[in-house]
């Protein structure tokens, strides 16, 4: 009986931890580029979910409503950047306050999401009315089954992005050296931009998913939520997709075990204990890179 | 080298002629502030003006907290509501549950605290920047979690209730007899007087230096891992203070009295006020815990506001309102200066 | 015994072998620069001197003491000081605060003396501060005291960084390109202040890429490219040194 729970347990913390990579990739992606936490990334995730809720309510069904919740998201994305960090870039102000800057944005966001649509739990829909799948005696929703597809798709379309188009390359340059890049011709704002724009959609994607399995929606989803992912991305390696999704199982996986093995109120504890447990002993995560110090 | 001393740093515009003034006229400006504050209960303001005026000073104190870790070590935490609530609870069960004094009970609340904050310095020797930052804002939940759950000490969700307010030789201090008004006014003073002396050492130059350029300290043989994890202590401890005396103000606490919104605000006083001056904090616990009041409608705007503020802060006048560079000499003590004007005329000094 | 006895140290980051197998010595009151092309492993080896890297091999021993793979802090404490190739003061502070970090190691009063301000506290500060201005002033930046590093001029700054080190009651001061970016005369006044430097006692060790500056000043020079070494000698030695001169394609007759 055990073991079947366990398996069970392993195969929800699965299908959470997909999800939580796609989130985990938006801080991923902005490190990459700006060597800058996003603290506002959690607010603009409960954002994708709160607009994907707005959007379910015009009935045009679930899908386009997350659909346009990505491009919404991924434009706030792009806001945040055009009207609150492009300026500190361009004094070249210390990076402590791009990091506070970023704090401030979800303040923001999270209150104006509270003051809009209130701050109780709201119902959402499920996004796939599926029936359960039997497989050898282990029950597996069908919304657990398709957030892991839908969240592997996204992440391989990522990957491609990043890896084969010309956009792709453009970013991988600004990450290794912004100042080379823009004197070859790259335009650093515009890739800042797109980048800030994937990590919104990925972001909203990841809101409509979540929110569809646990079929709620509140403001402050996305501060716990955001900081799972956190903890993903630096076990993974910050700055590294592949790092971001297993970082994001493996946060997943010992999050659902320890709700059912230890006790369901620390759930939420276990990321942070391996966030500090990763940086203490490997600050660099599990695929990230060692730099030397210049003096 | 006499003339050193006069030698003023630059320019003589409006905070220049401003300081110039204040160093003048320190003596009766400060006895004019001092008289001000001491008679502020005799304007017969209702309780709930005298409550916010408290309140106002524990922001203060706790600004001067996190202005040691933020302002002049340059590590941010965005976990200074957890801090907050070790202090208030632990101060407040040692009341509750063993009748301690408020004293001696604030002062072991600080101690744990500030060994508490030694415990979260330590994975600064390791970490930077917003890695840092996460792993406290990581903590403040931590704490939030283990006051809901730890039933047996922290009474769980309910809370406690009825936290008595601190006495001396007999008398009980209360909003009503402005005891607490004058708590707050010496307890604020101390805390200041004592972070002015940390600043103004080899300590304070230490985390300055980190703050300044962390490799250029080292290469001075400052161990910036030993002075990061003080900063820790000192910042922990004072808003230990602060959060046994808040308790003891509002009477009752539960997990919601030290929200993530706590050390954002917590962090606005500092920024608004100006990191790394203690003029700021006051400015910045003021606008900031009096604006919501000011206006009622603004208060469900509150959290949007301080949002606001710290975006618009950040991009306009990152140094904070009142965060100028002070155009004044460098201050000696009378005894450098006395050593200096020895050196100078050696034969004087031999004569006289 | 030298000095200072560095014995091939070796630093190789991944595969790349930054420093191979240098070794030089350097005696009391000596100016000895180190020279070598851009990226020739210089600043590496003032980072293994001073404690910034481990060193993968090899031995540096000071005033008969080893001292590599020691904390920074330790080496200076035991008397070495340096500056930086791209000036790293601390900027918002005051001069006279940036000298006063310096004299940091060897204060004596602790924490709680300075909380409650303890006569100790006070005689000691007072003697530091006193300390802090007579080093300004001996390096004629007495009228800057009060100042912020910030608004200084570069070549001020230089001086600034010196005084830092100074102050920590060095013996041997490391200089990491000291004239660069400086005009003909702002570098050839930074090299009479060197040479004063060294007439009070001090040791100095100068990394320099540009030959010219250093060949009047240096007692001996020492020159490594790719992270060898690849001559040491007199002054004059160097100059016609042919390997040299290849490693620096030329760029010496132009100069000597």
């Amino acid at each position: 009986m055990a073991e079947v729970l366990i398996v069970q347990q392993v195969l929800n913390g699965l299908a959470l931890g997909m999800a939580y990579a796609l989130i985990a990739v938006g801080y991923s992606l902005v490190f990459g580029i700006l060597r800058l936490v996003n603290f506002s990334h959690g607010s603009i995730y409960a954002f994708g979910a709160h607009a994907a809720l707005l959007f379910v309510g015009f009935e045009f069904g679930v899908l386009p409503a997350i659909l346009l919740s990505m491009v919404c998201t991924g434009l706030l994305g792009i806001l945040i950047d055009k009207a609150a960090l492009e300026p500190l870039r361009k004094k070249n102000s210390v990076p402590i306050a791009a990091l506070i800057t970023t704090i401030g944005v979800s303040n923001i966001i999270q209150n104006l999401l509270m003051i809009w649509f209130g701050s109780e739990k709201k119902a959402f829909p499920a996004v796939f009315n599926l029936p359960m799948i039997e497989i050898g005696g282990f029950r597996i929703q069908s919304t657990q089954l398709m957030m892991c597809v839908v969240s592997l798709i996204l992440l391989l379309v990522l990957t491609l992005v990043i890896n084969k188009t010309k956009i792709g390359l453009a970013m991988r340059a600004t990450e290794q050296n912004p100042k080379a890049a823009k004197l070859m011709g790259v335009n650093v704002n515009f890739v800042i931009s797109f980048t800030f724009f994937l990590a919104g959609a990925s972001a909203a994607i990841a809101g409509g998913l979540i929110s569809g399995y646990y079929q709620i929606v509140y403001p402050g989803m996305g501060f716990m939520a955001g900081l799972k992912a956190f903890a993903a991305s630096v076990l993974g390696g910050i700055g590294s997709l592949p790092g971001a999704v297993v970082g994001g199982l493996v946060v997943g996986v010992s999050e659902c075990l320890a709700a059912t093995f230890i006790n369901s109120t620390y759930r939420d504890s276990v990321a942070f204990i391996i966030l500090i447990v990763v940086l203490i002993v490997r600050p660099t995560g599990l695929f990230g890179k060692k730099g030397i110090t210049k003096v | 080298m006499t003339k050193l001393n006069e030698k003023k740093t630059e320019g003589t515009g409006f905070i220049f002629q401003m300081e110039s003034f204040l160093d003048k006229y320190k003596l009766p400006v400060c006895i004019a502030g001092a008289a001000l504050l001491l008679a502020v209960p005799a304007f017969g303001f209702s309780q709930y003006l005298m409550r916010i005026f408290i309140m106002i000073g524990i922001y203060s104190i706790l600004g001067m907290g996190l202005n040691i870790l933020t302002g002049y070590t340059g590590l941010v935490s965005l976990g200074h509501a957890g801090f907050f609530a070790i202090g208030a609870y632990t101060s407040s069960l040692l009341m509750l549950r063993l009748n301690v004094p408020f004293l001696a009970a604030m002062i072991c609340a600080a101690c744990l605290t500030g060994a508490v904050g030694l415990l979260l310095g330590l994975p600064s020797l390791r970490l930077s920047g917003s890695y840092l930052t996460i792993v406290t804002l990581g903590f403040g939940e931590i704490v939030k979690m283990i006051i809901v759950n730890w039933d047996a000490v922290t009474n769980g969700t309910l809370g406690l209730k009825n936290i008595p307010k601190p006495a001396f030789f007999g008398v009980s201090m209360t909003l009503a007899n402005n005891g607490l008004y004058y708590t707050m006014l010496i307890m604020v003073f101390l805390v200041a007087v004592a972070s002015m002396a940390i600043i103004r050492s080899n300590t304070g130059r230490a985390f300055q230096a980190i703050k300044e350029d962390e490799m250029a300290a080292t290469m001075m043989g400052i161990r910036t891992m030993r002075y990061k994890v003080l900063a820790f202590v000192i910042s922990a401890f004072i808003t230990g203070i602060a959060g046994a005396f808040y308790a003891t103000l509002v009477g009752f606490i539960d997990a919601n009295s030290f929200t993530f919104d706590v050390s954002t605000l917590i962090i606005s006083v500092v920024i608004v006020g100006g990191m790394g001056t203690m003029r700021g904090m006051f400015l910045g616990a003021a606008l900031l815990i009096a604006f919501p009041e000011v206006s009622r409608s603004l208060m469900e705007y509150r959290f949007v506001v301080y949002g606001l503020l710290l975006v618009v802060m950040m991009r306009f006048r990152p140094q904070g309102l009142l965060g100028w560079k002070s155009q004044m000499p460098y201050k000696l003590s009378k005894r450098a200066k006395a050593l200096l004007a020895g050196k100078n005329e050696p034969a004087q000094t031999a004569n006289g | 015994m030298a000095f200072l006895e560095v014995k091939g140290i070796t630093k190789v980051f991944g595969g790349l072998v930054a420093v191979d197998n240098v070794t030089f010595h350097v005696d009391r009151g000596e100016i000895v620069s180190i020279i070598g092309p851009n990226g020739a492993g210089k600043t590496t080896v003032f980072n293994m001197l001073t404690g910034v890297y481990e060193i993968d091999q090899g031995e540096i021993i000071f005033d008969g003491k080893p001292i590599h793979n020691h904390a920074p802090q330790e080496i200076v404490k035991a008397g070495i000081s340096r500056t930086f190739q791209n000036i790293r003061l601390f900027p918002n502070l005051r001069v006279i605060e940036n000298v006063l970090v310096g004299t940091h190691i060897h204060t004596k009063y602790n924490f709680f003396s300075s909380l409650f301000r303890t006569p100790r506290f006070q005689e000691e500060e007072a003697q530091l501060t006193v300390k802090a201005i007579e080093i300004l002033e001996s390096i004629g930046l007495g009228d800057q005291v009060n100042n912020y590093a910030r608004n200084l001029p570069y070549g001020d700054q230089r001086k600034i960084e010196i005084a830092r080190a100074i102050a920590t009651d060095a013996r041997i001061i490391l200089l990491d390109e000291p004239a660069a970016g400086m005009n003909p005369q702002e570098s050839e006044e930074l090299l009479r202040f060197i040479r004063e430097l060294r007439d009070k006692g001090y040791t100095i060790i100068l990394i320099e890429h540009d030959m010219s500056v250093v060949m009047n000043i240096s007692d001996r020079i020492y020159v490594i490219d790719h992270g060898k070494q690849i001559a040491e000698g007199l002054p004059a030695e160097i100059a016609s040194n042919e390997q040299v001169i290849e490693a620096y394609l030329g760029g010496v007759k132009k100069d000597a």
